[in-house]
């Protein structure tokens, strides 16, 4: 993990403030306590992960002790987690719901997202305003009604009651994508249709490559978000063991082994690696993603 | 409308309207079914449900107030609002005093941006039930990395999952770990506020500390609003946690196959999400955890009716200007 944090930073951002001021003693006493407090906030945040990362290495043994340094260091302890639990069978699992959920998302998210941020029709802004209100909604909300639907259809114990919503409508793909939108001048969209594109061919010909970098984002954000789920899976497949995903076998595998702090912290480990990986892959969509989450409507 | 066809020619002017709105429906229809199928027909359901017994095997049975009146003697409810309550207000204003702080240290930096912003950033992508299972180990009271630390300085480690009065707090370390989107959205507000405004403060004589509560602060206030709605959303939400919490810190041999670790230790993270879904899904009590969903509908629907108007207000402002 060490090696991918330094990266260079890619993103606008990463050139701060910058007074030409201060380049006095006092200047020079700033600049060491601020860049000190920024290195201690940036170990605070990064020892837990190493100490994880410690513990998983350490012999059954030495897990147990209040050692932080692996005496030995047993790196097959990663592989050994695969014969204590069907990890791989639950790697499936998770990718199946992600990488569907995604691939729906993507389908019906951005013409909704291009109907939202460039199409002018009455009840737009009503529209838009249900999707943040559905964006903001807690999941339980709606839990009861949508267990006894599928529960009717015999679906659950399966990922389809997760997957499928995909392709209809995400709340927080639609809102993320049309936020991206919004930002592609109108003149393109004009010229298309001065051009005798029509509102399809504008979407798939002008819009969708200029809005690559969102879609881009807005994909590993669902990506992620369904990777992380917890409670979808643990409603619909909690009690079907060779269903659940990661996340939810991750619950389930410290309390297994609750002696082996070792595999357990070894799990855990492995199951945040897609995570960085992505992030090291597409630091800058991330960084803008998560900004333009924020910003103004 | 008028604005994007004003260019067309007459003649074709009502054959290109019907294409548009047909186009518009074309683009809209999943969204539109997905809506109704998953948050329309769901929360008039829920409502409808909310009045009923129902146990998922035997129909709906139409039982009045019953479920409503029931939540007012429940003393398990009140201990799951008083929780959720308890995060509304802690969880909120240390995430967002958090976010800021680490923030504004970030924006002051001049070497090494990428990389620190990169580690606080890294573990808000961490699935929470592993970023739980991160502190549960870091914060162990018997020989962790935190127990040693604190060991030096001869203080003995609070039991943190084990103990009713230090799980919450537990619970919110860990949030504040994971609070790294935020700290992000923040930081990109700090670096937007325009030079010239920290150049005038500078002209008046106004020190960093001074130009950081007279300049920085006013102008991201929006954003920070964002953060204590965003973080009052979360709390509401909060369950993942909660659970993974309760089975590690009771050691439950099976984290889904029993009841008891719910709300562990004590009923201490048995949240509001948690208890509704105790009542619906572990004992099939749906109409009492209907019940509870519509009151968690009313309290996040005001909650983003704040949000959405600060947005109007926000757009109405700076209407025009670029999306950062």
């Amino acid at each position: 993990m060490t090696a991918t944090l330094t990266k260079p930073p890619v993103d606008a951002p990463a050139d701060p403030v910058r007074p030409r001021r201060e380049r006095n003693a006092g200047g020079l006493l700033h600049w060491v306590a601020t860049h000190a407090i920024g290195l201690a906030l940036g170990l605070m945040f990064a020892t837990p992960v190493v100490f994880v990362f410690l513990t998983a290495v350490m012999s059954d043994d030495q897990a147990f002790t209040a050692d932080l340094w692996p005496r030995e260091w047993h790196w097959e302890n990663f592989v050994e987690v695969f014969d204590k639990a069907p990890l791989l069978r639950y790697l499936v699992n998770s990718l199946t719901y992600s990488l569907l959920a995604t691939l729906g998302m993507l389908i019906s998210s951005i013409p909704a997202a291009y109907a939202l941020a460039k199409l002018r029709w009455r009840g737009r802004n009503v529209a838009f305003l249900l999707v943040i209100g559905a964006m903001m909604l807690p999941p339980q909300v709606v839990a009861v009604p949508l267990y006894d639907t599928w529960s009717s259809l015999g679906l659950t114990g399966t990922l389809w009651p997760l997957i499928v919503p995909y392709f209809l409508f995400d709340a927080f793909s639609i809102f993320l994508l049309r936020q991206f939108m919004l930002t592609i001048p109108q003149s393109y969209v004009d010229a298309a249709r001065v051009d005798g594109c029509s509102e399809f061919q504008t979407l798939v010909r002008i819009i969708v490559p200029m809005a690559k970098p969102g879609i881009a984002a807005t994909a590993l954000f669902c990506f992620l978000f369904t990777w992380n789920d917890y409670f979808g899976p643990l409603l619909y497949t909690g009690e079907v063991k060779d269903q659940w995903t990661l996340s939810l076998a991750l619950a389930t595998f410290k309390g297994m082994h609750i002696v082996q702090w070792n595999s357990s912290m070894a799990v855990t480990f492995l199951t945040m690696i897609p995570a960085v990986v992505l992030f090291v892959f597409a630091q800058k969509s991330f960084v803008k993603g998560i900004t333009f989450t924020g910003v103004k409507g | 409308m008028t604005a994007t066809l004003g260019a067309r020619p007459a003649p074709g002017r009502g054959r290109a309207r019907a294409r548009h709105r047909l186009a518009v429906l074309g683009f809209m229809a999943p969204a539109l079914i997905g809506f109704v199928l998953f948050f329309g027909y769901p929360l008039v359901a829920t409502v409808v449900f909310s009045f009923t017994k129902y146990d998922l095997i035997n129909a709906p049975e139409f039982n009045g107030l019953d479920n409503y009146a029931f939540m007012l003697k429940d003393p398990l409810l009140t201990k799951a609002i008083t929780n959720t309550l308890w995060f509304v207000v802690v969880l909120t204003i240390a995430r967002t005093v958090f976010a800021l702080g680490v923030a504004s240290v970030i924006a002051r930096l001049r070497s090494g941006v990428g990389l620190i912003r990169t580690l606080c950033y890294l573990p808000s992508l961490a699935p929470p039930v592993a970023a739980t299972l991160v502190f549960f180990m870091v914060l162990r009271p018997n020989g962790g990395p935190v127990d040693s630390l604190l060991g030096v300085f001869g203080i003995d480690s609070p039991l943190w999952f084990s103990d009713p009065a230090w799980a919450k707090p537990g619970i919110t370390a860990i949030m504040l770990w994971i609070s790294g989107d935020l700290m992000i959205i923040i930081l990109a507000a700090i670096l937007d506020v325009p030079q010239e405004q920290y150049e005038a403060a500078e002209l008046d004589g106004a020190g960093p500390i001074r130009r950081w509560w007279h300049v920085t602060l006013p102008t991201i206030s929006p954003v920070l609003l964002f953060g204590v709605v965003n973080s009052v959303i979360l709390a509401l939400q909060l369950f993942t946690q909660a659970v993974v919490a309760g089975s590690a810190g009771s050691g439950a041999a099976d984290a889904t196959g029993s009841t008891k670790y719910l709300g562990f230790p004590d009923n201490s993270t048995l949240t509001f999400p948690v208890y509704l879904y105790t009542q619906g899904f572990r004992y099939f009590d749906m109409g009492y955890a209907a019940a509870m969903a519509t009151v968690l509908f009313v309290i996040s629907f005001a909650v983003t009716i704040v949000l959405v108007q600060r947005m109007r207000k926000n757009s109405t402002a700076e209407e025009g200007g670029p999306g950062a």
